[in-house]
């Protein structure tokens, strides 16, 4: 009887059970190929429908989710998603359509596709907008892609480096990477703002660009960010902003005035679309017009009250099979629709003043690495903590026994024992209070009962599990 | 009237409870807590409409839906990539459930098994369809998938070349240019009665069935790989394994496929999931999320994200790839329409697609006018040459409530693909049948 709500599929399948009832055969049976084409070793679990529903609904309790838990996870802005943007995504006018239908029987998602351009493009203050990336790295190597076939085409071939600061997201090394670029990482100085004389440093002819993340993963807006941008510009270089942190600039700045020549947005964190446990997402690109042409095809076109599917003069080509995460653009359009021109100024301002109050309430318990106004998150670092064995990875797990998602942990890498809170806009200040409380006992466990911290979780349905074993003797698939 | 303006739903705080946060923080106002962006970049938003009501929302999507033609209200036989098949009313169930479509990615194993064990269960029948060894957790799309196989195999073999069937998608062949053309690789297309190998090659990208449905000569381009000592990566189709033998039978070394068929609606086009699976020998090459099977501290088995030291949140710019986000509840979607059709009805779902689809081109090809091009086995595609131009046939059928065919009139005469799926009902075969009959004459 041990573990039975654990047990899978293919434990559970018993031979002439389904799922769903299937039509028979209307037509007359055709010739079949050769038999040795055939397939004789087909092996997938068979079920009954209710035992199907039952074991997805028991897993499902198994997860903490925005729908049943507080989740400040850093950087991650995991706010609340409406329900109507996905009863709208699933009418039959969007989601029974197939990607080549010709533009004239599609005109409603080409209609809805050019608006989310121009609702996205305004909202952040680009001048362009390409929506078939599907998820935030996707977007940073199109963005890549767009700075390399930018210097390309005015025949400078020198540029081999790109600049990244060492607090960035690790997609951004990686998606420079991938697109042949050789990475330099900027450090940070003491306030948590770029370090201005290394990045002059490093800047000459043979710089491409820089990956910005703004507000920073420190949770701060970089003060220095005009001179950053001159800084890149002088050299020739173009500015990519990470979009990972525009819930707190929503309505608040215009991106390319302030030096932004291509940003890619994540419509699953700024834009309400859920997370999924780690996808759908959709990564749109927006950009200037030094880079329009160079977007990714598809983008959607309009003349007149005609609208289309058309290609960049100078695109850098398909990013995907066909044009994006179109389910995930439909709720997204949905949400800034139901927000709004001044739901978006709201959404930054409740989302800053909610991470500051966190942080007014917790500076006297956790250390405060940075000790100015935050941005959409905070973060604290537990190295005072350390001193009595306790790492912020046994805070985080202790949180969960009080029902509250962890924050992001040792991300900024540059932060000791970091925790990063994001409390976003969608969160009630009684749920804040009650996190601030917990984080309170926390601490004062720490000094009374330590142990508690190095056990938690203890009401999970897994304690602590064992990674090193996992990675060590891979066991990645159901065997017999 | 009460107020003008309503409250969002969304953000909850009320001007008191703003107030008193903002006393607490210290600050008069909240522009003060904005004081590190520099002044004269404001945005005005002048641009954004205000907001709207649940009800005007839901008027405004329905009346953009309706603009639409959607697969349901027509009979319709567009392939290409995408395609029309049943979606059972449990797997769309599964994927409304909230604790597992607001979930974030499973980075706290703890809170997370739900997720976890899924994503396992999906490693897990994506491998015995595939017949391959292992499965990563997903990537975006068909696609991408190809590419990214393609970038994995260069890594492998330590080459810069990548041979194409010139049978393989075109859609395909743009995605993995614009993925390897930045890291200097070479790509070029060959035949497969006779593809044409160099010292630098690194794979032999393959799909099977091809892009026109039809089967390839497997045999053949295994014993080529394996003499010319490069990898053989095959695309496939995820219902045509209900059928026919899978891609590790056949001697791929990586096997990729659009998981959209799997229970997926056609969204436009997205999302949908990349399958991406190979060999064991190559599982530290692979590209994405892993999830392993382990033991907590209580002995008791459990799941978590492994081999993280391939991914870009540890490696940075030496990672297999720069994927994070990637389609995890499309898994959960396919994972469910796996379970719910199970063994047979997957067998049954890919016989009932073989015998429409051959019943559909055999009425076609007996209409005078009409022929089928190409000789040898197909699965659900066949292409058609017609006695007038694809545009012109695709616009009749249209005025009758068909969605027509894709147009290859740039590689046959007049050349039409077709598509049938178990959604075709025999009376609208034959209805198709009857039109491109009309049109005909």
């Amino acid at each position: 009887m041990e573990n039975r709500e654990r047990q899978l599929l293919m434990d559970r399948s018993v031979s002439g059970r389904i799922g769903v009832a299937l039509p028979s055969l209307d037509v007359p049976e055709q010739p079949l190929p050769d038999e040795n084409k055939l397939r004789k070793d087909l092996s997938l679990p068979e079920l009954s429908q209710g035992e199907i529903i039952r074991y997805f609904t028991n897993l499902a309790q198994m997860n903490f989710s925005v729908d049943t838990n507080y989740y400040p996870l850093g950087s991650c802005t995991m706010k609340y998603n409406p329900k109507i943007n996905n009863e709208v995504a699933s009418l039959p006018g969007f989601s029974d359509i197939h990607p080549l239908q010709s533009d004239s029987t599609v005109q409603g998602a080409l209609i809805l596709m050019h608006d989310l351009q121009e609702l996205l493009s305004g909202i952040v203050g680009m001048e362009h907008a390409s929506l078939s990336t599907m998820a935030g790295a996707h977007g940073e190597l199109t963005g890549m892609l767009m700075i390399r076939a930018y210097h390309h085409s005015r025949k400078d071939f020198n540029r081999k480096i790109v600049l990244v600061p060492d607090s960035a997201h690790g997609t951004n090394p990686a998606s420079a990477a991938m697109a042949g670029y050789t990475v330099i990482s900027i450090p940070s100085d003491k306030n948590g703002n770029m370090d201005m004389n290394v990045l002059r440093s490093e800047c000459s002819d043979e710089v491409a660009g820089i990956m910005l993340t703004l507000p920073n993963t420190l949770g701060l807006f970089d003060s220095n960010i005009v001179g950053i941008c001159e800084s890149i510009h002088e050299v020739g270089g173009l500015v990519y902003g990470d979009g990972a942190n525009m819930n707190a600039l929503l309505g608040q700045v215009h991106m390319s005035t302030i030096g932004f020549d291509v940003l890619h947005l994540n419509l699953h964190k700024t834009f309400s679309t859920p997370h999924g446990g780690g996808g759908p997402g959709a990564g749109p690109v927006l950009c200037n017009d030094k880079l329009s042409s160079f977007l990714p095809t598809p983008i959607v076109k309009r003349i007149g009250d005609y609208y289309s599917l058309d290609s960049p003069s100078s695109t850098i080509g398909k990013l995907g099979g066909f044009h994006g995460n179109f389910g995930v653009l439909v709720r997204a359009y949905a949400y800034i629709r139901s927000m709004g021109k001044e739901g978006m100024k709201d959404i930054s301002e409740n989302a800053v003043i909610n991470a500051n109050y966190i942080l007014s309430q917790l500076r006297d318990h956790y250390l405060l690495p940075y000790a100015r106004h935050c941005m959409h998150e905070v973060i604290f670092s537990a190295k005072p903590q350390r001193t009595k064995g306790i790492r912020a990875l046994d805070i985080a797990k202790r949180l969960i026994d009080y029902g509250i998602h962890p924050p992001t942990m040792y991300f900024p890498l540059i932060v000791e024992e970091a925790l990063m809170i994001e409390p976003t806009e969608s969160e009630t200040k009684d749920t804040l209070d009650y996190f601030i409380s917990v984080m309170k006992n926390i601490a004062a466990e720490v000094e009374s009962d330590p142990q508690l911290l190095k056990n938690a979780p203890h009401n999970t349905p897994n304690t602590r599990l064992d990674e090193a074993k996992a990675a060590r003797q891979p066991n990645l698939r159901w065997r017999k | 009237m009460t107020q003008n303006k309503y409250p969002s739903p969304y953000i909850p705080n009320t001007d008191a409870e703003r107030q008193s946060m903002l006393d607490a923080i210290g600050v008069k106002s909240v522009n003060e807590l904005f004081s590190d962006i520099p002044s004269g970049f404001g945005n005005e938003l002048s641009t954004i409409p205000p907001a709207l009501s649940e009800l005007e929302l839901q008027r405004e999507m329905e009346w953009l839906s309706s603009l639409n033609i959607n697969q349901k209200k027509s009979s319709s036989f567009i392939g290409g990539g995408a395609y029309n098949h049943f979606v059972p009313s449990a797997v769309r169930h599964i994927t409304n459930i909230g604790e597992l479509s607001t979930a974030y990615t499973p980075y706290q194993p703890e809170v997370s098994q739900g997720t976890l064990q899924i994503t396992y269960e999906f490693q897990s029948l994506i491998s015995q369809l595939m017949g391959m060894d292992v499965a990563n957790a997903g990537m975006y799309d068909g696609a991408t998938s190809t590419a990214e196989a393609a970038l994995m195999a260069c890594r492998i073999k330590g080459r810069n070349s990548i041979c194409i069937l010139n049978s393989v998608s075109p859609t395909q062949m743009e995605v993995i240019k614009t993925y390897t053309e930045p890291q200097g690789i070479n790509i070029y297309t060959t035949s497969p009665e006779n593809p044409q190998i160099t010292e630098d090659t690194a794979c032999l990208i393959v799909q099977h069935p091809n892009f026109y449905g039809y089967l390839e000569d497997m045999k053949n381009l295994r014993a080529i790989s394996t003499k010319e000592d490069i990898l053989m990566i095959v695309s496939t189709d995820p219902i045509f394994l209900g059928m026919f033998e899978a891609p590790g039978s056949l001697g791929a070394d990586i096997a990729v496929a659009d998981g959209q068929p799997l229970g997926i609606a056609l969204n436009y086009g997205g999302p949908y999931v990349g399958l991406f699976t190979c060999k064991s020998e190559f599982l530290r090459q692979m590209p994405g999320r892993i999830v392993g099977k382990t033991v907590d501290t209580m002995g008791k088995e459990g799941y978590v994200l492994t081999l993280q030291t391939r991914e870009q949140h540890i490696r940075r710019e030496r990672a297999t790839s720069n994927i994070c986000t990637s389609e995890a509840l499309i898994c959960t979607a396919v994972v469910a329409y796996l379970a719910c059709v199970g063994k047979t009805g997957l067998k049954h779902i890919a016989e009932l697609t073989y015998h429409k689809a051959h019943y559909a081109a055999s009425l076609i090809s007996q209409i005078k006018g009409y022929s089928l091009p190409i000789n040898g086995s197909f699965f659900k595609e066949f292409v058609v040459e017609c006695p007038l131009p694809p545009k012109e046939v695709n616009d009749r059928l249209l005025e009758k409530g068909i969605l027509g065919g894709i147009d290859l009139s740039n590689h046959f005469n007049n050349g039409m693909m077709l598509c049938v799926t178990e959604m075709s009902t025999r009376a609208s075969i034959e209805k198709l049948v009857q039109e491109l009959y009309d049109i005909s004459l």
